[in-house]
C-alpha cells in the first residue's frame, strides 16, 4: 500500500483526529511518519497490527529519542504481507517521571526494547511484565542517553 | 627364547632357598605387583602421551613433540607439575571418604590389569574365572566415582558423580551380555584357555556374524563404561565445569585421570583376549618366539585403543537420557538376540575353524 | 551460567531457574560488555562512527560498515560507482563466510565434536588472509567509508577469491559428512528449541533464526543495497524452526553466498574505488533509516540528523538483541544440554547485543 493510501486508511479510525493527537508527514524521512499523543498509542498500535489491509506484524525498532524538551519513542514497523513500513512516533512532556504505555502484547520483541530504553531515558512502560534496567547495573543512578546527563569520570567530550 | 623363563625361575628358587617360604611367597607377590605398577604408571605416561598427539594429527596441528624424543618426557613434565600441586580439599569434604575414593579407582584397574595374559609365561594371575573376575572388578570402580562426587560436598559434583554411575551401571550389563555370548564359543571362563581355543583361528573369525555385533556392542559398552567421549555428558567440558572431580587438585586429579586412561586399555585388552586372539601371532608366523607374544598383544591393543579415541575426537556428545536409551532399549535387545544366535551357531556346528 | 563460561560465547551471564534437568526460566543478565556505543556516536562524526561499528558484531565487521556507509551515503544523495557496489558486495559475502565458518566450528565444540573447531579455523583463516592482504586487517577490517572504499583492491585479490571458492566447495560436503549427516548430532538438535513463525515475526527473529520457522526476511531479497540488485540466488528457507532446521539454513547460505561470489567476481567494473566528499561530513536535517543483512540477521542504522556534523540521535537495531530476547520462549522445558545446543544455533554475538 503506498503512503497515502495508508494515511487514508488510519484517518479512518480516529474521527477526532485532533484530540488524538494525529498528525502524519512525510517530509525529512523515507517513511510515512505518524504522530500520535500517548494516550492514544495502544488503541492505534493494536489496530494498526490487527488490520488486514495493513497488518504490521513486525516491529523492527523501537528507539527512544531525547527531543530536548520532551522525550519520546520512535516505532518503526513493517508487515511480512504487504511489506509496507511505517514510524510511529510519541512523545511525553514530562521528564521527572515519563511514561507510556507497553506494546509487549501487541509485539513480544518490546520486552528488551522496552527495558533498553527505560536504562537509557527513564521512561518507564506500564504494564511491562520486568520493567528493570537492562544494560547498567541496578544501582546505577541517571539516564545516560539523555541530553542533560553529565558524569565527569566517564564521559569524554571533545 | 628361554632367557626371561629362566631369570624368573632363579629369582624365585633364590628368594626360596634365601629366606622361610612365606617371607619368599610374602616378598614375590611384592616384587609382582612393583613390577606391575611399573606397568601401570608407564603405561598410563604413554596412553596420555599418544591421546594428545592423536587429538593433535585429527585437529591438524602436531602435539607435544619437544619434551623427550617426540614428547615421551611430557607426561612425566605434567606429572612431576601435578605432584607439587596444592592439595586444595575443601572444608565441608567428608575427609575420610574424600581422600579415599581416588584409591577404588586405581586399585581396581591395578587388580583388572593382573589379569590379563601379556604372552603365555607373563600372566600375573591366571584364575579359573578370568572372565567373571574381570567384569566384578570393573563394578567396583563405580564406588570410587561416586564416593568422590559426594564426598566433595560440592552440588555439581555429586550431579556428575550420579549420572556418571548410572551410566556405568547400565552399560556393564552390557559389555558382560557381550562377553558371555564369546564365552558360549570357548566354553571356558579362564583367559590363558580362551587364548588356547583361538590357536585355530581368532574368535572373531570362527563366531563370524554374531561376534562381529558381539565386538562392536563390546566397544560401544566399553567406552562408555570408561565415561569417554561420546558418553562423557559426565565429565562435559562445556556444561558443568569438570563432574565429579572438580573438587579434587594435585595427585589425586592424576589418580583419576591416569585411572581413566588404564581403564581404556583394560577394555582393549580384554576385547584383544577374546576377540582377536591375544597375543597370538596371525595364522601362527612366530609361534616359535613365545616372548614376540607381548609385541602382537600390544600391537593389537594399541590398535583398539586408537579406535577409541577416534570415536573421541569424531563424534558429538550424547545426551544423558539419550545415552540410558541407548543402552536399555536397542544394545540389550539386540545383545540378547545375539547370544541366541551365537547359541544355534555352537549347536549346530556352524563355526569357522582352520 | 555465569559470564565466564565455554559455551555462552562470549560474557553473556544467564541466570537459569532448573528444577532437576528441566529448565523452569532462562533470564539474561547483561551489560558485561556495554560500551556506550551509541552516546559516543553523538559526539563524533560520521567517518569515526563507521570505525564504532565494527567493533560491535565484530564477526561481519565489513557488513557493519557498509551500513553506516550506505545510511550517509543515501542521506547525501551520493552516487557511488559501480565498481565499489560489487566490491562491497563480494567482501560482504565473503564476511558472511567466514562468520559461518567460525559459527559451524563452534557449534560442533558445543555438542561435544571437538575437532570441527579446527576445521572451522582452518577455512575461516584463508578468508582473513584475503582480507589482510586487501584491506588490512583480520577481523576489523574498516574498509568501507562514506563515498567508497578506502584503498582499491589488491591485484591478487580477483585469483585468490577465485581459489578459496573453488576449494571451500570441497569443503561443505566434509561438513555435511561430519556434523549434518551424524546421527548423535541429528538426535541433539532435532526437535530442540522449536519456535514458531508467529513467535519468529512477534519477537522480531530475523536472519538466519526468522528464516528457519518459514519466516521469509532476507534483507538482501526485499530491500536490495549495493550490487545485490543484479545476482540472482535463493533465500535459505526451512519450515521446522527447530535447532537442526537453524543448522541446516546456515549451511545452505554457504552455497547462496557462493553462488552471489562466483557471479560478481569475473566482471568487476572499472572505475573509481572512491568518491570525494566533504572532509567533514554534515547530513541534512532528517531521519534516515538503512537496513543491512549481517550473517546474524537483520541490522538497522537509524539516524537523526539537525545539520550538524554530529548525528543527533544514533540508533543500532542489533540482530542479536532480537534473538536473545526468543531464548527465554524456546528453552523451556528443556534440558540444559538443550540449552547449549540451542544458544549455538541463535549464534548470539554478545558485544553486538550489549553494544
Amino acid at each position: 500500500m503506498t503512503n497515502e493510501a495508508l494515511q487514508n486508511n488510519i484517518t479512518k479510525w480516529f474521527p477526532d483526529a485532533e484530540a488524538a493527537g494525529l498528525t502524519f508527514s512525510e517530509e525529512e524521512s523515507q517513511f510515512l511518519n505518524i504522530d500520535i499523543s500517548p494516550n492514544n498509542l495502544i488503541e492505534l498500535m493494536s489496530k494498526l497490527k490487527s488490520n488486514e489491509d495493513t497488518s504490521f506484524d513486525y516491529l523492527f525498532c523501537l528507539s527512544g529519542v531525547d527531543w530536548g524538551e520532551e522525550l519520546g519513542v520512535v516505532y518503526h514497523l513493517e508487515s511480512t504481507l504487504h511489506r509496507h513500513q511505517l514510524v510511529v512516533k510519541v512523545r511525553t512532556p514530562d521528564r521527572e517521571n515519563p511514561t507510556l504505555d507497553t506494546v509487549y502484547s501487541i509485539w513480544k520483541t518490546a520486552e528488551f526494547h522496552e527495558r533498553e530504553v527505560f536504562d537509557f531515558f527513564g521512561i518507564t512502560f506500564t504494564g511491562h511484565p520486568n520493567m528493570k534496567r537492562l544494560f547498567l547495573t541496578d544501582e546505577w543512578q541517571g539516564y545516560p542517553l539523555r541530553k542533560d546527563y553529565e558524569d565527569e569520570i566517564n564521559m569524554i567530550l571533545k | 627364547m628361554k632367557y626371561g623363563l629362566s631369570i624368573i625361575t632363579t629369582i624365585h628358587d633364590w628368594l626360596y632357598s634365601v629366606m622361610p617360604e612365606w617371607l619368599a611367597g610374602l616378598v614375590e607377590m611384592i616384587l609382582i605387583a612393583l613390577v606391575y605398577l611399573g606397568i601401570f604408571s608407564i603405561a598410563g605416561l604413554f596412553l596420555v602421551l599418544m591421546e594428545r598427539r592423536v587429538a593433535a594429527w585429527f585437529q591438524l596441528r602436531v602435539g607435544p613433540n619437544r619434551v623427550g624424543f617426540q614428547g615421551l618426557l611430557q607426561t612425566m613434565a605434567d606429572a612431576l607439575k601435578l605432584l607439587s600441586k596444592e592439595l586444595t580439599g575443601t572444608e565441608k569434604a567428608d575427609k575420610f571418604l574424600y581422600n579415599l575414593a581416588p584409591y577404588f579407582v586405581i586399585v581396581t584397574s591395578l587388580m583388572a590389569l593382573a589379569v590379563i595374559p601379556f604372552t603365555k609365561e607373563f600372566h600375573a594371575f591366571d584364575i579359573n574365572i578370568g572372565i567373571l573376575f574381570l567384569i566384578a572388578i570393573s563394578s567396583i570402580g563405580v564406588i570410587g566415582i561416586l564416593l568422590g562426587g559426594w564426598s566433595s560436598n560440592n552440588k555439581y559434583a555429586l550431579i556428575g558423580a550420579m549420572r556418571s554411575g548410572v551410566q556405568t551401571i547400565s552399560y556393564e550389563l552390557s559389555v558382560g551380555l557381550s562377553l558371555l555370548t564369546m564365552i558360549l564359543l570357548t566354553g571356558t571362563l579362564q583367559l590363558s584357555e580362551i587364548i588356547e581355543v583361538q590357536k585355530s583361528g581368532w574368535l572373531i573369525v570362527q563366531g563370524h556374524i554374531p561376534a562381529i555385533i558381539a565386538f562392536m556392542i563390546f566397544m560401544i559398552s566399553g567406552t562408555a563404561e570408561t565415561n569417554r567421549a561420546p558418553f562423557d555428558m559426565v565429565e562435559a567440558e562445556s556444561e558443568l565445569g569438570a563432574g565429579f572431580h572438580t573438587e579434587y587438585s594435585g595427585m589425586k586429579f592424576a589418580y583419576f585421570f591416569l585411572a581413566e586412561f588404564i581403564n581404556m586399555f583394560i577394555i582393549a585388552a580384554i576385547a584383544t583376549t577374546v576377540f582377536f586372539g591375544g597375543w597370538l601371532s596371525p595364522f601362527g608366523i612366530t609361534e616359535s618366539i613365545p616372548w614376540l607374544g607381548v609385541l602382537w598383544f600390544l600391537i593389537k591393543t594399541l590398535l583398539l585403543v586408537f579406535l577409541m579415541m577416534w570415536f573421541r575426537w569424531t563424534f558429538p556428545r550424547l545426551r544423558v537420557d539419550q545415552l540410558l536409551t541407548l543402552e536399555w532399549k536397542y544394545l540389550l535387545p539386540i545383545n540378547l538376540v545375539n547370544i541366541v544366535l551365537m547359541a544355534l551357531l555352537v549347536w549346530g556346528n556352524l563355526i569357522i575353524k582352520f | 551460567m555465569g559470564p565466564q563460561h565455554p559455551a555462552t560465547h562470549g560474557v553473556l551471564r544467564l541466570v537459569l531457574t532448573i528444577d532437576g534437568e528441566i529448565i523452569k526460566k532462562v533470564d539474561p543478565d547483561l551489560g558485561y560488555i556495554h560500551r556506550s556505543i551509541e552516546k559516543m556516536c553523538e559526539r563524533d562524526s560520521y567517518q569515526q562512527i563507521v570505525h564504532l561499528t565494527d567493533r560491535m558484531d565484530y564477526l561481519s565487521s565489513n557488513i557493519n560498515n557498509e551500513a553506516v556507509c550506505l545510511a550517509v551515503e543515501n542521506a547525501l544523495q551520493l552516487e557511488v560507482p559501480d565498481r565499489v557496489k560489487v566490491i562491497r558486495t563480494i567482501i560482504g559475502e565473503l564476511t558472511r563466510i567466514s562468520s559461518h565458518c567460525l559459527w559451524w566450528g563452534v557449534m560442533g565444540m558445543d555438542v561435544g565434536a571437538l575437532t570441527t573447531y579446527f576445521y572451522g579455523f582452518r577455512d575461516r583463516e584463508l578468508i582473513n588472509d584475503i582480507m589482510e592482504e586487501t584491506c588490512g586487517a583480520r577481523l576489523t577490517m574498516n574498509y568501507n567509508v562514506p563515498g567508497g572504499l578506502m584503498f582499491d583492491i589488491h591485484p591478487n585479490f580477483v585469483s585468490r577469491v577465485k581459489k578459496f571458492v573453488a576449494h571451500f566447495k570441497t569443503k561443505i560436503p566434509e561438513y555435511d559428512r561430519l556434523l549434518t549427516n551424524n546421527v548423535i548430532f541429528q538426535k541433539r538438535t532435532k526437535g530442540v528449541g522449536v519456535l514458531s513463525k508467529e513467535d519468529a515475526i512477534s519477537f522480531g527473529a530475523s536472519g538466519p533464526v526468522g528464516r528457519a520457522s518459514g519466516y521469509s526476511c532476507d534483507v538482501r531479497k526485499y530491500h536490495p543495497y549495493s550490487a545485490l540488485d543484479r545476482v540472482t540466488f535463493n533465500e535459505a528457507l526451512q519450515t521446522e524452526g527447530d535447532t537442526f532446521a537453524r543448522y541446516k539454513v546456515r549451511i545452505q547460505e554457504f552455497w547462496e553466498s557462493l553462488s552471489i561470489i562466483e557471479q560478481l567476481i569475473d566482471n568487476i567494473p572499472e572505475g573509481e574505488h572512491r568518491v570525494p566528499t566533504n572532509a567533514v561530513i554534515k547530513l541534512p536535517k532528517g531521519e534516515y533509516y538503512q537496513k543491512v543483512e549481517t550473517a546474524r540477521g537483520e541490522l538497522g542504522v537509524y539516524i537523526i540528523s539537525t545539520g550538524t556534523k554530529n548525528p543527533y540521535r544514533l540508533k543500532f537495531r542489533s540482530p542479536g538483541f532480537s534473538n536473545l530476547s526468543l531464548l527465554n520462549h524456546i528453552a523451556v522445558g528443556g534440558k540444559i544440554g538443550d540449552l547449549v545446543a540451542t544458544m549455538a544455533t541463535l549464534d548470539l554475538v554478545i558485544p553486538d547485543i550489549d553494544r
